[in-house]
Formats: C-alpha cells, sequence, structure tokens
C-alpha cells in the first residue's frame, strides 16, 4: 500500500494555501465539512493575503497545494512569475465567479454615451466603455484607470479581452493596474480607479458600501469559464499519487456539496470567518445563491455566479489551458515561443482527475478539448484551441512585441 | 526547465541610469530604499536598522493604497515589503515590463539565492529591487532587514508571554484572595492550597486559580 508524507494518527498530512475568495470555498469545506477526513487526510489550511505568498511558498515547499488563479500553474511551468518549480492542475476549484465593476462616475459617463449598452451589461458594455475613453481623448482628459488581481489571471485577460472586444487596448487607451481585492473598494472610494475585474465576494462588497455598479459578470461574457484550479507542485505530485487522488475525491465531494442550495447558508456562515474570508455572511451570500445585487437597485438573478461543480467544473480541459496560454501571448507576457500543446499537456492533467475520481461514480468527460459556442463572446474573434495561433494572428487588438510567426514555428 | 533570473527585460532604463545601477559612481548609502509596512513598530525598527548601516535616503509607507503612484513619485532602487501585505501583488505586476513604472522591477531571486529566499520568507518579509541593481548590493540590505523582523517576532512573542504571565498572576492574586476571604487562611495557605490542587489534578496553577475565579464569580452571582 502506498503510504506518502508525513502521517498523523492514519490520516496523512496534507499543506494547501489559500486566498481569501469565496471560490477558496472547496478547500474549507473539504477540511470543515470532514471531506478530507474521509479520505484519510489531514488537510492544513494556510491563509495567505497575496498571490505572491501562495507562489513563493509552492515554490519553497512550504505548500504542497494551493488554491491558485488558473493561469498560474501554466506561467510557473513556463517560467514565468517568478517560479522555480513546475506546478500541474489536476482539477478546477470553480467556474465563473468574477464580475466587472465600475465606479459610480463612469457608470454615469457610461450612462450619458451609451444607455442600452450601459444598461444591458455583457459584452455590449463595453462598447459604453470604448465611447467613454474616446470622449476623454477627445477632450484631453486623463485616461480611465481600471484593476485587476494579478498578471496572471482570468480577471486580468477577461477584462483585457471585454475591452479590447469593443476597440479599447488596455496596454495604450486606459491605465490597467493590480488592486489587491481587500483594498478595491478604498481604491475606489478615493477615485484611484474608475473600474475593475475581481472575484466574489468583492463586487457584491463595492455595491453594497454603494461605489460602484456591476456591468457584467463572467457567466455572462463566458459561460462556465474557468477560473481557480488546484495548483500542486509537480514534484510532490509524483511522489504521492495516492494522497493526491485522496485530495481530489475529497474537494469534488466539497465542491458537490457546495452546489447544493440548501447548504448555502451553512456554507456562508463558515466562509465569513476571519480565519477563512472574514466578510458578513450577507454578501457571501449573494454570489453564493446568484442573487446578485448590480447597484442603482437593480438585483439580477445570475444562477451560474459561482459553479464549483456542476457542467463538469471540476475537469480539468486542455483547451482551458490553451486559452490561457493564448492570452500571455497576446498580451506579451511570454515572447519566448513553446509549444502550447505540450504545456497544456503537461499542466493540465486530465488523467490524473479521471483515476482520482474512479471510486466516485461520477461522468466524467471523454475528450481534452471542452466543447463550447461562447468563446466568441469574450474575444472579437473565435477561438479555436485547436488552432490558438490562428485565432491570435486575426485579433486587431495584440502585443506587437510578439512575433506570432516564431510561435507558429514552435508550434507545427 | 523554469530557471528564473533576476532580471526583466531592461530596456526601460534610460543609459545613464543603467551605468547608476551597475554602481558606477554611487555610494551605497545612496541607494534608495522604500519600506511598506502597517506595523509602525516594525517599521521604525527597519528604518532604524537602515540609517545604522549608512542608508539614508529611506522612505516608508504604512498605506499601500496608491502604491504604483508612490513608486512611480519615488523612483526606489530597493522595496522591502511585509508578507501580511496583500500589495505585495500590486509589485508583482511591476515584474511585468509595462508602462506603469519607468523601471522594471524584478524580485531578489535566482536559484543561487533560495537560501536568501527561503530566510525572507520565514522572517516575513520579501525584497524586490529595479532591473539592473547588482544584488551585492541588495544583499547587506536585506540580511540587516531579515535579523530586523526576526528580532520584531522575538520581541512580540516576548510582549505576549509578559502579558500573559502578567494575567495569569493576577489571576492568582485574585484566587489567593477567594481562599484567604472564604476559608480564613493566610496567603502563604492559600498559595499551597492552590498549588496542591493543580498537582494532584496536573492542571497548571494558572487554570486552577482561573477555575476558582470564574466559579465564585458564578456563586456570587446567584447570590
Amino acid at each position: 500500500m502506498e503510504r506518502d508524507g508525513h502521517t498523523h494518527g492514519s490520516l496523512i498530512e496534507v499543506n494547501a494555501g489559500f486566498i481569501p475568495l469565496l471560490d477558496c470555498a472547496p478547500l474549507v469545506i473539504a477540511h470543515q465539512k470532514g471531506f478530507a477526513r474521509d479520505e484519510g487526510l489531514d488537510l492544513r489550511l494556510h491563509r495567505e493575503v497575496s498571490w505572491a505568498n501562495i507562489r513563493d511558498r509552492i515554490d519553497l515547499g512550504h505548500l504542497d497545494c494551493a488554491h491558485m488563479l488558473a493561469p498560474m500553474p501554466l506561467a510557473a511551468t513556463l517560467g514565468l512569475a517568478r517560479m522555480t518549480e513546475p506546478v500541474i492542475a489536476p482539477m478546477s476549484l470553480s467556474l465563473n465567479g468574477n464580475a466587472i465593476t465600475v465606479s459610480n462616475g463612469l457608470y454615469g459617463e457610461m450612462m450619458e454615451a451609451k444607455p442600452d449598452a450601459a444598461r444591458n451589461g455583457g459584452r455590449g458594455a463595453a462598447t459604453a466603455v470604448a465611447d467613454v475613453v474616446r470622449k476623454r481623448q477627445a477632450e484631453g482628459k486623463e485616461p480611465l484607470t481600471f484593476g485587476m488581481v494579478y498578471p496572471f489571471s482570468s480577471h486580468n485577460y477577461d477584462l483585457r479581452a471585454w475591452l479590447a472586444s469593443a476597440g479599447v487596448d488596455p496596454d495604450g487607451d486606459i491605465n490597467l493596474i493590480v488592486v489587491p481585492p481587500p483594498l478595491i473598494t478604498e481604491n475606489l472610494r478615493q477615485g484611484r480607479i474608475d473600474g475593475f475585474c475581481v472575484g466574489a465576494p468583492w463586487n457584491s462588497l463595492a455595491v453594497a458600501e454603494g461605489l460602484g455598479v456591476i456591468v457584467t459578470t463572467k457567466s455572462e461574457l463566458w459561460p462556465m469559464s474557468p477560473e481557480k484550479v488546484l495548483g500542486v507542485r509537480e514534484a510532490w505530485a509524483e511522489s504521492n499519487g495516492a494522497t493526491l487522488a485522496a485530495l481530489v475525491r475529497a474537494l469534488v465531494r466539497a465542491c458537490c456539496w457546495l452546489d447544493e442550495a440548501s447548504n448555502h447558508q451553512e456554507a456562508a456562515a463558515i466562509l465569513a470567518r476571519a480565519e477563512y474570508i472574514g466578510v458578513a455572511a450577507s454578501v457571501i451570500s449573494e454570489p453564493l445563491s446568484g442573487q446578485m445585487r448590480l447597484g442603482r437597485g437593480r438585483v439580477s438573478a445570475v444562477p451560474d455566479m459561482v459553479v464549483f461543480n456542476r457542467g463538469d467544473a471540476n475537469y480539468p480541459w486542455r483547451s482551458h489551458a490553451v486559452w490561457f496560454l493564448t492570452q500571455m501571448i497576446r498580451w506579451g507576457q511570454v515572447r519566448t515561443p513553446f509549444d502550447l500543446a505540450a504545456v497544456a499537456r503537461r499542466v493540465y492533467r486530465p488523467d490524473l482527475y479521471r483515476s482520482a475520481v474512479g471510486p466516485l461514480a461520477i461522468g466524467v468527460p471523454a475528450g481534452d478539448v471542452r466543447p463550447e459556442s461562447s468563446l466568441v463572446a469574450i474575444d472579437d474573434v473565435a477561438f479555436d484551441p485547436m488552432h490558438p495561433l490562428q485565432s491570435l494572428e486575426r485579433t486587431s487588438i495584440r502585443s506587437r512585441a510578439v512575433d506570432l510567426s516564431l510561435f507558429a514555428a514552435a508550434n507545427p | 526547465m523554469a530557471v528564473v533570473t533576476a532580471t526583466v527585460s531592461g530596456h526601460f532604463c534610460a543609459p545613464q541610469q543603467s551605468a547608476e545601477r551597475l554602481g558606477i559612481g554611487r555610494m551605497d548609502e545612496d541607494l534608495k530604499i522604500l519600506v511598506i509596512d502597517e506595523n509602525p513598530i516594525r517599521r521604525a525598527i527597519i528604518e532604524a536598522g537602515l540609517e545604522e548601516a549608512g542608508h539614508h535616503n529611506v522612505t516608508s509607507l504604512g498605506d499601500a493604497t496608491g502604491l504604483v503612484q508612490e513608486i512611480y513619485r519615488l523612483d526606489p532602487d530597493v522595496v522591502l515589503i511585509d508578507l501580511e501585505n496583500p500589495s505585495r501583488d500590486v509589485l508583482e505586476q511591476m515584474f511585468q515590463v509595462s508602462r506603469v513604472v519607468r523601471r522594471p522591477i524584478a524580485m531578489f531571486v535566482d536559484a543561487s539565492d533560495r537560501a536568501s529566499i527561503e530566510a525572507a520568507v520565514d522572517a516575513g518579509v520579501s525584497a524586490y529591487i529595479v532591473d539592473g541593481l547588482k544584488k551585492e548590493r541588495l544583499k547587506p540590505v536585506l540580511d540587516m532587514t531579515i535579523s530586523r523582523f526576526r528580532a520584531f517576532d522575538r520581541l512580540r512573542s516576548e510582549l505576549d508571554e509578559a502579558k500573559s504571565a502578567l494575567k495569569e498572576r493576577k489571576v492568582i492574586d485574585k484566587a489567593k484572595g477567594i481562599l484567604m476571604k472564604t476559608r480564613g487562611v493566610e496567603e502563604d495557605v492559600a498559595y499551597q492550597l492552590l498549588r496542591k490542587t493543580a498537582m494532584s489534578q496536573s492542571k497548571r496553577l494558572a487554570d486552577v486559580a482561573e477555575g476558582l475565579v470564574n466559579a465564585y464569580a458564578l456563586l456570587k452571582d446567584g447570590d
């Protein structure tokens, strides 16, 4: 019998890092509701306040695994993001969850420029932002400043793709800065940012404080789109195969529990504690239940605001990995050519997921590429995960410092 | 694969700046250092340490809102930040070649510096340098900061210990007072009673005293 890691009693110790965000819930619930213990694990959770801390502690081996932004394991394995240790993603922890919120001031300008687009949200709302951007340029005013949470994040790529779809160059027409989620409301209040893309529950907090308006949610732009993954040190995964499989099962069971509406109240109460997210349970309940207050008195039902398990949410689709890698190239984060499919194969590990969840008798997709029609909604051209570079060539706004022909040579 | 180096593309440095970065014609005390730490006591300890080491060009920030603008304004050579600070991620963006900052910033890390990084993370601090700065110039600054962070940690745990020792003494005194009053005994007899009870129950003296004080308060409330 495989016996890896430290054991405590009969439990095997696993150290996992997380950031106080709604989608850390699978780790918290796996621990609090006993799913980890059922699988023979002593799951120890370590709350961190920055993605940089998560990265460093994974890199130094203080943590075996962590709640990670989906692009982080890819960036780590590419040697970007200052990591030396390759990281793999054997499962996804959540889909959707993000939203784009603008300040009351910017919302007013959007309503003046294009009221229907501003009100209707989705991809169209970006066209109202574009009008404001052009008007400000014509009047010689300061460019707008948007915030996001980390360079290697879906928030960064979603916001960029959304703006670019309306002709706004995120590197030329606006300022795009990193703002840690707990500081977002303060930055909004002080007028340092005009809008931001962040995960739950921080958009709801800005609305609750009367500081902004949610103009679109990620579930509107790209339904069932990738967000957080379980990032695992590749070396640890290789020598702790049975433990990792047990962890994946515990997390999948926690995700199933989280998708049950009858558990939302209990989940919100647990997550509200200071050692986890540390904001009011009522604010956490909104994105969990999908009853979102958008600001200006508008309430909207967003049933897929955050998805933990349904719709094959935990399956690590390699097509998602390819999408993230393509965004890194699109925005000039990586200029040295590499084989996208090979990196996606090394980092995203549906094989490990499939063998881990075998005993749970749940449905597991057969392929690596998620069949989806809606990728077109977030990019300004249809994205083909089998031919990502050709898709990229057709985008009008992207980093011109990247030589796509070099990438084409590395991706026959 | 995945080799990390300490530098980001350096083409944002003006040529005369690059010469300065290489240490030509600059004294160590000319290093512009930015300290970001929300804890005012630890911040003061770090500042004092840098001052003692001959660094007089030090700015410190407690509030990190608007950090990008501050960094742009101050244009530091070295940034020191505590790991409890969510604004570390703001600095991460500066690894990316970006027009947000004039000079790209790199974390003080390469394969050979693993021990330094480990020591820094253990102590609870991280350091960033602008591209091109020789890491030999950062090493003494970082070493000093790490030792000050550790000293602060010791100070904090000593303070916590002192606080709880004081609290325990107060509880024991209170329990002694209760015994003296209710059993009509002298102070040393009351103390011996507490000690004997603690030993026979394998409990800490302070815990027995606390139990007595709580029970007494409960009984009194029932009157």
